[in-house]
Parts: structure tokens; sequence; C-alpha cells
């Protein structure tokens, strides 16, 4: 089954609140996908600097793994320490060295990298995980989350959405699709790292070739419908807005809500149901291949 | 009248409360409030009783309804009025997927539109859609009839046994063994039925419409294929 919830803020002044409400929105699909959750959120950003999310099984790890990290770049690093999370800071320069050292930390696990997204996901469910990060304490511009009920993988916490194979990208996706492992092989051969074998970490690594080759994201996107097989919603997040596109025939659900303060989306209503004014919000049915995009002005 | 506020109580009590009615009620008319989008609302009525529902319905809503009237002021999700065997349906906003999916009969009015697979394995049913329908609608319908004001999406009466079909505005593609048909005494006698059942017998002619159905090649044994078997 799994859920999927993402919202798009149009006003500055509604930012504090983003974390308050896509935390409701997540624990209001649990039913949907009670085995893990995760979700990614688009704060703010310093100029000139990478964030990278980072996780670890054990604290002490993550405290350690980033000393040595901090001590390597010979940058303070000021972890924000979210449960089994940290984000930090490194100077655009260093990001490759950055990545390169936790990728070979095995205390380590590079959950994202964005000027301004932080990607958390945990095995759960999605209300302890939303509470455990302290999601509704977190403030943005947009984000997305996805509970999980999984089908094609392990439920491990690298199996949870969202996936991001891409600075700042980041997808979830309900479904599942049939032609992963062909799909992974092909991206493998172009470049393209994978770090699990779930299905939905191919979509987004196809889209991160597509834009690599230079298309848009509503290009990429409207190629994938050509190429993936199977059956998917997907919610994409980039650094400046999101994108949701439903397979052909539409086998998942998907329902979205649009005032002048926000576009919200949500795998059922009820996930929707607790937002302000969602009462007067233009509430619709994303169309079936048909590529919706919303970005900041 | 007897109100029930889903911002309080469990789906389950509202539930319980209509079936535990009896058929000599004299709560014939119920308010739900705040239903939140919450799922199977109003389901399995079987008295000649009317559920407003105050606001946007989950999935299954007057799910297998008998009798009930079951009015639905803002949307519906995913297979309003599933399997529905007599009574009457009306939503005043957009229906989700698979609105009147198998249902035996009884109407089923949206006034909004509704979404891919309305009227899937419809079986007796009357549909009545004051906007469009999404693709692969009617698909593998059996009896009943489907009226629509607006377009109808790709694929329509896939693999269609019987059931009519018929559309005011565009179709985007018919699906297999589905194919125009000329709309003879008795199919618009039942169009004007069903319109007048909905009350909008004077907002359309039904010169407007044109039938779809079953070219009925699909599901006839034909003799030519028997060493097929």
């Amino acid at each position: 089954m799994c859920g999927i919830v993402g919202l798009f803020l149009k006003r500055p002044e509604l930012e504090p609140e983003l974390g308050t409400h896509l935390s409701r929105m997540l624990a209001t699909m649990s039913a949907r996908g009670p085995d893990s959750a995760g979700f990614a959120v688009y704060g703010s950003g310093t100029a000139g600097k990478v964030k990278l999310t980072v996780s670890a099984a054990a604290a002490a790890d993550l405290e350690a793994g980033l000393a040595d990290l901090g001590a390597h770049l010979e940058e303070p690093l000021a972890p924000q320490y979210h449960e089994t999370h940290a984000v930090v800071s490194v100077p655009e320069g260093k990001l490759a060295e950055a990545r390169r050292m936790v990728e070979g930390d095995e205390r380590l696990s590079l959950v994202g990298v964005g000027t301004r997204m932080e990607l958390y996901k945990e095995v759960g469910l999605p209300e302890k995980v939303a509470e455990r990060f302290g999601l509704s304490d977190m403030h943005g511009t947009h984000g997305v989350g996805h509970t999980r009920m999984a089908t094609e993988s392990a439920v491990t916490t690298r199996g949870a959405h969202p996936f991001s194979t891409s600075l700042d990208e980041c997808l979830v996706h309900n479904g599942s699709l049939s032609n992963h492992n062909a799909l992974r092989r092909m991206l493998s051969r172009e470049g393209i790292r994978f770090s699990t074998e779930n299905d939905t970490e191919v979509a987004a690594g196809y889209l991160t070739w597509r834009l690599q080759q230079g298309a848009s994201l509503k290009e990429a996107l409207e190629a994938s419908l050509k190429d993936l097989d199977g059956f998917y919603t997907f919610v994409v997040g980039t650094e400046n807005g999101f994108a949701v596109l439903r397979d052909p025939i539409s086998c998942k659900p998907a329902v979205m809500a649009e005032t002048d303060d926000y576009v919200a989306f949500g795998s059922e209503y009820r996930a929707l149901a607790g937002l302000p004014g969602v009462d007067k919000a233009r509430v619709f049915e994303p169309k079936p291949a048909t590529v919706y995009a919303w970005e900041r002005q | 009248m007897p109100e029930f506020d889903l911002a309080r109580s469990e789906v389950r009590e509202l539930n319980q409360a209509l079936h535990a009615l009896q058929r000599e009620t004299n709560e014939t008319h119920w308010k739900v409030r705040n239903p939140g989008g919450k799922h199977a609302l109003a389901v399995g009525l079987d008295l000649p009783i009317t559920v407003e529902i105050d606001g946007h319905a989950g999935y299954y809503c007057a799910g297998m309804n008998k009798e009930a009237t079951v009015i639905v002021s803002g949307n519906a999700g995913v297979g309003v009025a599933e399997n529905m065997m007599s009574g009457e349906v009306r939503v005043k906003g957009d229906a989700s997927q698979s609105a009147g999916a198998t249902g035996h009969g009884g109407l089923l009015v949206i006034e909004g539109n509704a979404s891919a697979r309305c009227g899937i394995s419809m079986k007796g049913i009357d549909i009545v859609v004051k906007g469009s329908i999404g693709p692969m609608s009617a698909f593998m319908a059996q009896a009943g009839n489907l009226v629509v004001f607006g377009d109808a999406g790709e694929a329509l009466g896939d693999s269609i046994y019987e059931a009519r079909l018929f559309v005011r505005g565009k179709v985007s593609g018919l699906g297999a063994d589905c194919i125009e048909k000329e709309m003879g005494p008795e199919d618009r006698e039942a169009l004007e039925g069903v319109l007048a059942k909905a009350g909008m017998d004077g907002e359309v002619t039904p010169d407007d419409f044109r039938l779809y159905g079953s070219a009925r090649r699909l599901y006839h044994f034909n003799i030519d294929n028997v060493d097929a078997y």
C-alpha cells in the first residue's frame, strides 16, 4: 500500500508551521504504511554551503564519526542532532571529500545531500518516527513524506523513502516497479550509484540521470512514463518545488488541495483534512500520466 | 434530527447507530458533521432513511447501500456507493475512482466529475455524472445505465458485457468490444427514466447524448473458434 504526503507553502510566514502540518499528515497515513517512514524538509540554507544528512545505528558512532569528519575536513561542523540522524554543513568545495569520507566510514550512512534539503528516515510507526526526529518543530518552504508498507525489498532504514540520488532531489513512491533490475543495470553503466535493491531508488536514479542529461524535471518525469514499467504515484521534491506523477492507469491513489497559502498532496483526503482552510480549498485528483509541478517564484 | 459529529465519535459508532435502527424508526434523517475524509461512512444501510454527510467522505462511502439515501456535500473517495443494491447516493462534489463499482441497483448521482473506473463492473445500477468521467470507466459493465453530461476518458466500456453508456461530450477512446450504437426507443426511454429519477430531466435533452454499448463479439461463443477449445 504505502502513503505519501507533500506540502508546499506559498507564503513565507507559514514556514514555521511546515513541520507541524507535515507531521500530522504523516501520522494520518500510518494505516497505509506502518513499517517505516521518512520525510524530506526543505529548510534554510547557507550560501556556499551544502547540508549532509548523516545517520548511524548508535549515537556514539554518529558523534565519533562526525568528529572524525570535522577533523579531516578541518571544518567546524556543528552537527544538528535529531535522534539517529545529524545534519552538518560543509563548504561546497569540500562536498566531494565529505561525501567520500562519510561513504567510506562504516559507522555512518549518508541519507541525503542538499543546499536546503534535510532527509530523515527510520523503521517504525510513522507517527513515532516523526516524533523521534522532532518533525513538528522543523521549518521550511516545502516537504514530502512517506509511510511504507514494504513489498519489493526488506523493511530497513535504508529501504525507507524518500530516496535521494542527487543534490536537493528526493522521491517518494507508492506502488511497485517491475523493470527496476534492468533499469538499475543500465543506469549503473551510466554512472548512477545505488545503495539498495529497492525499486524506488531506481526511479530516483532514473530522474537524476535524465536531469543530468539536461532534461527539466517535467521532461524527466514525462520520459519516465515510457521507461518505467509498473504502478506508481510519485512525489518529487526539488530545491524550489515539488512535482507529482501518476502512472497511466492511476493504479495508486492521489488527492491534492490547493489554496492561496499552500498546495498539499495526500494518498487519501484524510491526510489533508486537518490543514487550515482545507474546507475552502480546491480539492482534486491529479490525472493519470500527467505531470503536475509547483515551483517557488 | 439525529446528528453525529465525527470529530468526537468514531465511524464505527455512527455505523452501529445506523445499523441498529428498526424499520419503523422515526429517526429517518441523519446528519454527519466533520467527516474529514474518513472511510466507510454510512455503509451497509438497509432502511429508507436519509443520511447527509457534511463535508468530504473517504473510501467506500455508502457501500452496499439498500433503500437509504446518502448525500455527500463534498467529494467522495474511492468506491462511493460500491455494490449498491437500491436507494440513492448523491455526491455534490467530485468522486474518486471506481464510483458505483459492481452496483446492482439504485441511483448514484455525482454532481461534479468522477475519476477513473466509474461504474466498473456495474450490474444494474444507474449512474449520472454531471461532469466528466475518467479513463477505463464501465470496464466489464454488465447491466444498468451510465449517463455522463461531460466527457469520457480513455477505454470507455472496455470488455463490456451489457449496460448502456450515454455520453453527451467527447469520448477519448472506446475499450475492446465497446461500440457506438444507434439509440432506439427503449434506450431513449431508459435515458429519460434515469434523468427523471435523478431530477435532471429538464436540464438536458436525450438527443444530445450518444449511446455506447457492447458489440457482443468478445463474450459470445463463435463457432469459427471451435478449434481453439
